[in-house]
């Protein structure tokens, strides 16, 4: 516990009625990058601002070295902010947003120049010193809002959806640039995205959240090969989702009955006649045309989307349900409307225990 | 683009633009006319070129009733910017519907009239009027006070009437100050009060500019408040000015003295643009 630089136990964060995050526990580890991930209303921006100190915890503890922050306004914290929109100060040069930290701790003249010449010449932005911020692109923007926070030599970088305005050339960019720049300082970087792609390019660990909860947390690998919860699996990459129960297990082997037919499971913990959700990524999905041991899933081709990289195909099941597949390269002796089976290897179906979802969990607790 | 939007520009901002012109730089440019000239024996004007009421100008009483002016338009102004600022940035910070309700509480005196307020002023600040009664009724004062025809009840009066002109445009500008800025000054290591003076106040200075603009001017050239309530012994330039229009009948002078008024507030708008750059001036 106490080698974590940030932690937060049974936070809590209310307004009015509404419970934003609910007793969140996380353990922020020096160095690393962590990603709070999930859909816009999660809470992953209040934990970021509970963090940086702009809203107060209803309830819990937030520590930053083993110090509680609890009595310290934004401006005692040793964390800083990228803001979502920048937040640059229009009023002042690109130098003089950068100096700001440092004019603020009374540092010397001398001594800002070169420090935040220094902190300039990292996010490459020479030559713009004298700029407003109404003269520089969005890219160029985000560099001052990084370099600002950073002049500070803060313990934590706290980011808010940083590349969320950027258009997504700029931000691919960006985002491998952020994190080159992260590996190379060594802060704890904390950031908030609603990207699944993002966090997983640029995370040393990710925290999935969802209505005010973490439903995982986990290096991006364990995120999306085995989630842990049925939104996890959705939320993550392209998944194929299944709700069935067990018919039988053996050896850490399930067959799992759903209203596409029958499957085959790795799985551990799951006892006969218990309901769960199966996870199958669209790229470990085989086809084949003719049946074969009964554990196959009957479906007919609708159509193929191609997505440059992939081509996915989307196969209707008997019981409604469409689930894709994709490969590098079409088939070409399949058509829309062939009859096809489907199956897979069963250590790549993910079996997820079935669990009251976040929004009934909500409604015990009030 | 070149002909297509030439006529709708012609209709859109034709008729104000000649508008503007008729009745507002050729009456300015014949007061102007009207200085030069000068004043025949029955009070009417005489078209015969002279520097009389400029040099009538160099007086000392029309020193003091500027000097006068000016101090006043200036304590209005302060008084407005004193009062006004802190006000504003409390509705700029409730929620939006409250914030309109203040507004709309500001907006009062504009729906009333101002002659009528200025005296029900006169009722109840003369000598035998509540105000006095209830200061001798309650033994704070011995005698009646006089605050009547006094120059504190005109400078009262001023910044009464002043106050919204204050308030609205500086409302405006807190109001459309970006929340995550005062937020990142707070990240940044700044505490209240610098972020106030390093942020807040720069970033709000268009509402403040405008507000002097606002106040000022029409301060130094108003005249039914220091008419009615300095009962016309209290003289400053605006009522000087009615006076030689009207009762005295001595235009030439009156349009002096409005020249001098035009040059003076030009004269300060320069000076206070010099000092701060346009440019600075853009809210984001």
């Amino acid at each position: 516990m106490s080698d974590s630089i940030v932690s937060l136990r049974g936070v809590y964060k209310r307004f009015g009625k509404n419970t934003v995050v609910r007793d969140m526990n996380l353990e922020i580890l020096p160095g690393e990058f962590l990603t709070l991930l999930g859909p816009s209303g999660c809470g992953k921006t209040t934990t970021l601002r509970m963090i940086a100190g702009f809203e107060e915890t209803s309830a819990g503890t937030i520590t930053v070295e083993g110090e509680s922050v609890e009595n310290k306004e934004p401006y005692q914290r040793d964390v800083n902010t990228v803001f979502q929109n920048y937040a640059l100060f229009p009023h002042m040069t690109v130098f003089n947003n950068v100096a700001y930290g440092l004019t603020i701790r009374k540092v010397s003249k001398a001594e800002i120049a070169s420090r935040v010449a220094a902190m300039i010449d990292l996010v490459q932005l020479k030559g713009y010193e004298d700029r407003k911020p109404d003269e520089l692109s969005g890219g160029q923007k985000q560099r001052v809002a990084i370099a600002r926070a950073l002049i500070n030599n803060p313990k934590v970088l706290l980011l808010d959806e940083p590349l969320g305005a950027l258009d997504l050339k700029l931000r691919k960019q960006m985002q491998v640039e952020l994190k080159r720049l992260q590996k190379r300082l060594g802060i704890t970087f904390v950031y908030v995205t609603h990207d699944q792609e993002e966090a997983l390019t640029m995370s040393d660990r990710i925290a999935v959240m969802r209505e005010g909860v973490v439903e995982q947390l986990g290096t991006p690998t364990e995120i999306y090969d085995y989630p842990r919860t049925r939104f996890v699996a959705g939320f993550i990459g392209e998944s194929n989702l299944f709700d069935g129960s067990v018919e039988e297990v053996r050896d850490g082997l399930m067959t799992v009955r759903t209203e596409a037919g029958r499957l085959l499971v790795n799985g551990e913990g799951f006892m006969a006649g218990e309901q769960l959700h199966i996870s199958i990524r669209p790229e470990y999905v085989e086809f084949s045309k003719v049946p074969a041991e009964g554990f196959d899933i009957p479906g007919r081709i609708k159509d193929f989307i191609y997505m440059g990289t992939v081509i996915k195909t989307a196969v209707d099941l008997r019981n409604g349900q469409e689930i894709k597949f994709s490969r590098f390269e079409q088939d070409q002796s399949l058509q829309a409307g062939d009859a096809v089976f489907l199956h897979w290897k069963p250590s790549r179906a993910v079996a997820i225990k079935w669990k009251a979802e976040a929004g009934e969990r909500n409604e015990k607790e009030e | 683009m070149k002909k297509k939007n030439r006529l709708p520009a012609l209709a859109m901002a034709g008729p104000v633009s000649l508008w503007m012109v008729l009745f507002v730089t050729v009456p300015m440019f014949f007061i102007i006319f009207i200085s030069f000239m000068s004043r025949g024996i029955f009070g009417d004007v005489v078209y015969d070129p002279s520097m009389e009421s400029y040099l009538t100008l160099l007086d000392s009483t029309y020193f003091n009733v500027i000097s006068k002016s000016l101090k006043v338009a200036a304590f209005t102004t302060l008084a407005c910017l004193g009062l006004g600022y802190p006000f504003a940035y409390y509705i700029a910070k409730r929620p939006k519907d409250q914030a309109a309700k203040y507004i709309t509480l500001i907006m009062i005196p504009f729906w009333t009239n101002t002659l009528m307020r200025l005296n029900s002023w006169l009722l109840l600040f003369q000598t035998s009027g509540p105000v006095n009664n209830f200061l001798q009724n309650s033994g704070i004062t011995d005698a009646p006070v006089r605050f009547v025809y006094t120059d504190e009840l005109v400078a009262l009066g001023m910044v009464t009437s002043m106050l919204p002109f204050a308030v609205l445009p500086m409302y405006s500008s807190i109001e459309k100050l970006n929340k995550s800025l005062l937020e990142a000054s707070a990240d940044l290591g700044a505490d209240a009060r610098t972020t106030f003076k390093k942020i807040t106040l720069p970033l709000t200075f268009p509402g403040i500019f405008s507000a002097i603009i606002l106040v000022f001017i029409p301060s130094l050239g108003v005249y039914t408040v220091p008419d009615m309530l300095g009962g016309g012994k209290v003289l400053y330039i605006g009522n000087i000015i009615k006076n030689q229009f009207g009762m005295i009948r001595n235009w030439p002078l009156g349009a002096a003295l409005s020249c001098l008024l035009i040059a003076i507030t030009g004269l300060l708008i320069f000076l206070y643009t010099r000092f701060t750059s346009i440019e600075d001036m853009e809210v984001v």
